[in-house]
């Protein structure tokens, strides 16, 4: 089977937040009086392949890590075990000061009022980057920002404003404008509509298909928000404590989810309530995220899961195509006891 | 119909900037009935949450009242003294924010936070106050809340420290209960804990809600009525139900067709083009005009309500038909 090399691939990737103790704390600790603080464990040994020109959805609840395993995708952050490549080149360059590798993966963050320089002109902050690695001369500077504002929706005359002057939903475009202007194969997207209003969500998610179309960009979604993610993406991951415990195809993954965690989630949207006598059932997820100071033994997911089993509380479950009978798709579960696909209702697909 | 609980009429609330005075709510009109849930929607700067802060009299300068009427339980509250205003609030109206971790003490325990809100409005004895802590507590779902009463917010997780606000805001047994966007900063998992809770919990204990939300689904899963806002004005009201299956307000049809469940997967959304207009800069007439693809000459003039007690629409041109639709037809365009 061959199988084109993939553009990104995650191996076997783990990141830890370890606690840099002052020297104070170093010595209480030697002298065994007070804790050192514990470490975080983000992301646990996590496996993704994203093909040229795929769109992957990353889901979960804050905390499960799906932002700091974006950031090491995105080449900002190095893990603390396990390899990233881009287009077969590891993403960052190791030894004391990682370094970013490759220009050809950008990010897009969340929050445009903070990724954006209050004090610097539109047209600057575009035409930085690019200047900076060659892409395009200072004199060519003007109309190459104004092409990308264009490719986003902007007016050129916006190149010569600052970032206050502009709606959260304008802004946006111009942070993914500054994405684009580096020319990327592929863009990570950190929860880029989640703090934008309804309304202008719509025109953001419709900005990411039209340049998915014209350009043929890769995406990496990260969102909590499970109706845009199956909108955007024809794959999604989903992310439970620092674990990916499930990845498909996103009509699949929707409509009959195998990992109980998923089902879980699915089951908690809301949904639009469209009869006034309906009451609506919610099957909510019981108790709450465990820490990832101190992530249980074996699944992540056994303390909440209502199918739980002696062997979950020990036993790490592998993510791995389910061989049961129910396993005809193209997905990777990580459980040892999957839901098969007809022994629950099926999920209402519209979220 | 028995006496609404809360009935407010013709409510303006300005705030005196430089640039001259800022109509944040402009002319709004509504009832809420006893242990009834209205689902109070609107977008950022719509005016929703300032409707909700002016029910308990919160506007701070430069903002103000400036005209129309708050009547709840029979009492007019426009005008009231701040001492009045204080001794309802807490007691027969409270109010739940969006981030319980700005809305909680940081430096007192849960027991002690519970027993001042009592103590606030007569309760001076601190075994009846820690027994009503210890109900409260129960009712909205914290375990072992005896014990829980000595613990501080930083050890709650964002979703019990929000449990805790309701719980205090349940504490002195309060006709109504004013909610900002209470779920909004949880997981979906602990939104669907929390509002299958508030739910139960309105048919027990009898108080009525204002859910203010930009979430249209988490609204008509918790409320029965709905009033639509946009930039300050009450556009369109009714049962939640009826409002979702035929808005009648090109914008309500709007939002609801831009949600990604109302489009096949990997098609264009629909969009409503341009972006809410800033309240120092309001259009004449309908503010929705310039985004509306209905508009027309018409809407230079402010439409009135039409409709009746139940259902009610602000529009000239409102959609009778049975379909979601009113989407625009420039899909990928923007307004820059």
């Amino acid at each position: 089977m061959s199988e084109p090399a993939p553009l990104i691939q995650v191996s076997s990737v783990s990141r830890r937040f370890e606690p840099r103790p002052g020297i104070g704390e170093r010595l209480a600790g030697a002298l065994g009086l007070g804790q050192l603080p514990a470490t975080v464990h983000a992301v646990d040994d996590v496996t993704l392949t994203i093909q040229r020109g795929e769109a992957v959805g990353l889901v979960g609840e804050s905390g499960c890590g799906k932002s700091t395993l974006g950031r090491m995708v995105a080449g900002i952050l190095p893990p603390s075990d396990g390899q990233i490549r881009f287009d077969g080149a590891p993403v960052m360059r190791e030894g004391r000061r990682p370094v970013k590798t490759t220009t050809r993966m950008q990010m897009v963050f969340q929050d445009p009022f903070l990724s954006l320089d209050p004090r610097m002109r539109i047209g600057d902050a575009l035409a930085e980057g690019p200047i900076a690695h060659g892409l395009v001369s200072p004199r060519d500077a003007s109309a190459y920002v104004a092409r990308w504002l264009s490719e986003v929706g902007l007016t050129a005359e916006a190149a010569r404003r600052f970032p206050h002057q502009f709606s959260g939903g304008q802004r946006q475009r111009i942070a993914i404008a500054r994405a684009l202007a580096m020319q990327p194969d592929a863009l990570v997207c950190d929860e880029p509509v989640a703090s934008l209003d309804v309304s202008i969500q719509a025109q953001i998610v419709n900005l990411f298909l039209k340049l998915r179309h014209e350009l043929g960009l890769t995406l990496l979604f990260i969102s909590h928000d499970l109706g845009v993610v199956r909108h955007l993406c024809e794959r999604v991951a989903i992310m439970y404590l620092g674990r990916i415990v499930e990845t498909g195809p996103s009509a699949q993954v929707y409509e009959a989810p195998r990992h109980p965690y998923t089902r879980a989630l699915l089951d908690s949207v809301p949904r639009l309530v469209l009869d006034d006598d309906e009451l609506v059932r919610f099957q909510p997820i019981e108790g709450e995220l465990p820490s990832p100071l101190a992530p249980p033994r074996g699944c992540h997911f056994h303390l909440r899961c209502p199918y739980v089993q002696e062997r979950c509380r020990s036993e790490v479950p592998r993510l791995a195509a389910p061989t049961d009978a129910d396993a005809v798709d193209a997905r990777a579960v990580a459980c040892h006891f999957p839901i098969a696909a007809s022994a629950l209702p099926p999920i209402d697909p519209a979220i | 119909m028995s006496e609404p609980l809360l009935s407010v009429r013709n409510l303006q609330t300005q705030f005196d900037t430089r640039a001259g005075p800022l109509l944040a709510v402009d002319g709004i009109s509504f009832d809420v009935h006893a242990g009834e849930v209205v689902g109070l929607v609107g977008e950022s700067g719509s005016g929703k949450s300032v409707t909700g802060f002016s029910l308990l009299g919160l506007i701070d300068p430069p903002g103000r009242i400036a005209g129309g009427s708050i009547r709840f339980e029979g009492e007019e509250l426009v005008g009231a003294s701040p001492r009045r205003l204080r001794s309802l609030r807490g007691r027969r109206i409270a109010m739940v924010f969006q981030d319980p971790a700005a809305t909680l003490n940081p430096v007192l325990t849960i027991g002690e936070q519970m027993r001042l809100a009592l103590a606030a409005h007569g309760e001076r004895s601190p075994a009846v106050a820690r027994q009503r802590s210890v109900e409260v507590l129960g009712q909205v779902g914290i375990p072992d809340a005896a014990r829980r009463l000595s613990a501080w917010p930083h050890e709650f997780s964002g979703g019990m420290r929000q449990r805790v606000a309701l719980a205090i805001a349940l504490l002195n047994r309060p006709a109504l209960i004013v909610c900002d966007e209470p779920t909004t900063a949880l997981d979906v998992s602990i939104q669907a804990q929390i509002l299958s809770e508030m739910r139960q919990l309105v048919t027990e204990v009898g108080t009525a809600l204002i859910w203010i939300s930009h979430d249209l689904a988490t609204v008509s899963s918790v409320a029965s009525r709905l009033l639509v806002m946009y930039a300050g004005r009450l556009i369109e009201e009714g049962p939640v139900g009826a409002v979702l299956r035929q808005p009648r307000h090109p914008y309500t049809a709007g939002l609801l067709a831009s949600l990604p469940s109302q489009s096949r997967p990997g098609e264009p959304l629909q969009q409503i083009p341009g972006t809410t207009p800033a309240l120092n800069d309001l259009p004449r007439g309908c503010a929705f005009a310039p985004r509306c693809d209905r508009a027309d000459g018409r809407c230079d003039v402010a439409p009135a309500r039409s409709g009746d007690a139940i259902r009610a629409v602000r529009c000239h041109h409102p959609l009778g038909g049975a379909t979601v639709g009113g989407g625009d037809t420039d899909r990928f365009g923007a307004m820059p």
